[in-house]
């Protein structure tokens, strides 16, 4: 064969595979990329040695009265984003915060990837009376008002970490299963399916061997965005008094200097957290968009 | 004696027929197609597109799975009844299939060697270094140059002609009894076709199993096969021995086909004559032989009535459906007779006898 390298693995790594075209314009991930990535790496390593490094603890109250009077103080050498109202110091509040929404965000999205996943994948390749029963419980799911389903669950259960992450990951089920079935669709009518068939495999064989890890190309760019969905929606049930129970996470620092006076006079106090929970999240976003690009997955119809 | 005792039958087919339930109604893609294929021996299926060789093999082997597809008949592998039963013992292991385009057949995310591994844990129950030695011999008589280093490679990494070589590999892993190579190098180079092909001869010649070889080209088919079947519209046109059918060729749809196909013995600049007009619609076939709307040699009766096929389908028997064969007296008077009027029974513009070509 007699076409250049480049053109052939460019073609290759398009989800639908075009080989007539031989002029295929190689793709990059881009700068954008490896920036958000880095700030991702850097937010999950901050959160991971969070109480390992040399950081004020986030919940001793540092009130000055003599030196600076009432708190909230604003951010200075001692205090890098300042302190909230009860003088307790933002920054390491944020990093301290960042561990409950991060685990919140990807323990929601892995939820949702395991089970919407295995549907979706299940669904697609047998398709029959499992496949139309479940792309009806999703279209229910979907058509459900997340937030009255997250006030039900919330409200229900007592709000632990672990409560929060499954509502979200309930609520991520849906999108993922749709995603993963239309990906193992088109998959399962190539014809590596057939010829695996044809080899002998057996169905399991097929799509834990076959389909999966072609599925997960696209999903994984879908990873990153519901990451990002499920770090907001946190911050949304924050907002609302639904979130954890225990510890802070980004959405109660925000809702703590969300009241016009504060955010009037100490806007600092909201800022840094939304900064980060906004960083974050258009890192998520960015990194999850360009992956999409990168492996096409708009072909798939999500 | 039945003919089944007399030669070493592998496949036979009686009366087959596949159809697909559609919005128009039945579409019927193999009509009543019956053959059989001897222990050792190579078939060559050979039709135009939309003819129905692929439709066949894919549905015995029980490939296409359609809730909308009717099948019917009989086709007894080994004597196994395969209709109407699930056929995952067959594959890989009874019977190995190689498929058009190397390009989509293997798995573009998994490594060669684990692909080739597969069959042969399946099939064979070798793992570990048995089985990478297996591979290796594999990837070896398929003329795999460095099979070692091919192994610990990504598909997109090798040429059309390495992957279908690949491909041939896998298929073989389960030393199966029949391998359908269907259309193997039509997506391939010109340079790299004549190669594949000739290793598949060798190899069957070499393990001794029965190949079933689907093309649309009866030069490809001549000279690697021993029985070579012609299908239009989903019914047998004309079956016969390879050499008798290219010295006696007896179905009009045969000799268009090759007289569509360049061949080296003619003088240069020799006209191509096409088989003018469309495959038939599989709802709604003309009532009579499938072929006469394209026929020049097509009298009333072809419209009105459908052939049978004379004699059975038994390996080295020459069988056709045709009431006015090619190398008969009536064959050669109703194209006498059409050239003559100038159109076929049909409506088919016939050109004057001695200029077939130009209009």
């Amino acid at each position: 064969m007699s076409r250049d390298e480049g053109a052939v693995i460019a073609a290759e790594r398009d989800v639908q595979v075009d080989h007539a075209e031989g002029t295929v314009e190689v793709k990059r991930l881009g700068i954008g990329f490896w920036l958000s990535i880095a700030w991702i790496v850097l937010i999950i390593t901050l959160a991971i040695l969070a109480p390992w490094l040399p950081l004020k603890d986030p919940d001793q109250n540092f009130v000055d009265i003599q030196g600076k009077g009432r708190p909230p103080y604003s951010p200075s050498g001692d205090h890098w984003l300042g302190t909230d109202q009860d003088a307790r110091d933002m920054f390491s509040r944020i990093i301290f915060g960042a561990r409950v929404s991060l685990v919140v965000g990807f323990s929601a999205v892995a939820f949702g990837f395991v089970v919407g996943g295995t549907i979706g994948l299940i669904g697609g390749f047998v398709k029959g009376v499992f496949d139309k029963l479940t792309s009806f419980v999703m279209l229910v799911l979907l058509s459900f008002p997340a937030l009255i389903l997250a006030i039900l669950i919330t409200s229900l259960m007592e709000r632990s970490l672990f409560t929060i992450a499954l509502t979200l990951g309930i609520l991520s089920i849906a999108p993922v299963s749709r995603l993963a079935r239309s990906a193992s669709l088109v998959f399962a009518e190539r014809e590596f399916v057939t010829a695996a068939r044809a080899m002998g495999a057996k169905p399991s064989h097929i799509m834990i061997r076959e389909l999966l890890p072609n599925v997960l190309i696209p999903m994984s760019a879908l990873a990153l965005l519901g990451t990002a969905v499920a770090i907001v929606a946190e911050g949304g049930l924050a907002f609302l008094g639904l979130s954890v129970e225990k510890g802070s996470t980004w959405g109660k620092l925000i809702l703590i200097g969300s009241d016009s006076r504060t955010l009037e006079n100490a806007p600092w106090v909201s800022f840094g957290p939304v900064v980060a929970l906004f960083l974050t999240v258009m890192a998520l976003n960015y990194a999850g968009d360009r992956l999409r690009d990168y492996f096409d997955v708009r072909e798939l119809a999500l | 004696m039945s003919p089944a005792e007399a030669h070493d039958v592998l496949l036979e087919v009686e009366g087959y027929s596949v159809a697909f339930k559609t919005p128009r109604g039945l579409a019927r893609v193999v009509d009543d197609v019956s053959f059989s294929l001897e222990r050792g021996h190579t078939l060559g299926i050979v039709g135009e597109s939309g003819s129905g060789k692929s439709v066949l093999n894919r549905s015995l082997m029980g490939l296409i799975s359609s809730n909308r597809q009717v099948e019917s008949g009989s086709a007894s592998f080994d004597g196994e009844q395969m209709v109407g039963r699930d056929r995952q013992p067959f594959w890989g292991a009874r019977i190995g299939m190689i498929f058009q385009d190397p390009m989509t057949s293997l798995n573009p995310v998994m490594k060669v060697n684990r692909q080739i591994f597969e069959p042969l844990k399946l099939h064979l129950g070798l793992t570990g270094d048995a089985a990478r030695v297996r591979a290796i011999e594999l990837l070896t008589k398929v003329g795999i140059p460095e099979p070692a280093r091919r192994l610990d490679q990504y598909p997109h990494e090798l040429s059309g002609g390495m992957r279908q070589r690949v491909m041939i590999a896998i298929a073989l892993a389960g030393e199966p009894e029949l391998l359908i190579a269907d259309e193997p190098t039509t997506a391939l180079d010109v340079t790299v076709q004549k190669y594949i092909l000739d290793l598949l001869s060798d190899l069957q010649s070499d393990t001794g199993m029965s190949m079933i070889l689907i093309t649309h080209d009866l030069g490809v088919a001549r000279g690697r096969t021993d029985d070579i079947m012609v299908m239009y519209g989903g019914r047998v046109m004309e079956f016969a021995p390879t050499a008798e059918l290219f010295e006696r060729m007896q179905h009009p749809y045969s000799e268009a086909l090759m007289q569509s196909i360049p061949r080296l013995d003619q003088p240069k600049h020799t006209r191509l004559t096409p088989i003018s007009g469309a495959p038939p619609d599989p709802v709604d076939p003309p009532p009579g032989c499938r072929f006469s709307p394209r026929c020049r040699y097509a009298q009333a009766r072809c419209v009105e009535e459908l052939p049978q096929p004379r004699g059975k389908y038994v390996a080295s028997t020459h069988v056709w459906s045709c009431f006015f064969p090619v190398a008969s007296e009536e064959g050669r008077s109703a194209l006498a007779a059409n050239s003559e009027t100038g159109r076929s029974a049909a409506g088919l513009a016939v050109a004057p006898a001695d200029r077939t070509v130009d209009p």
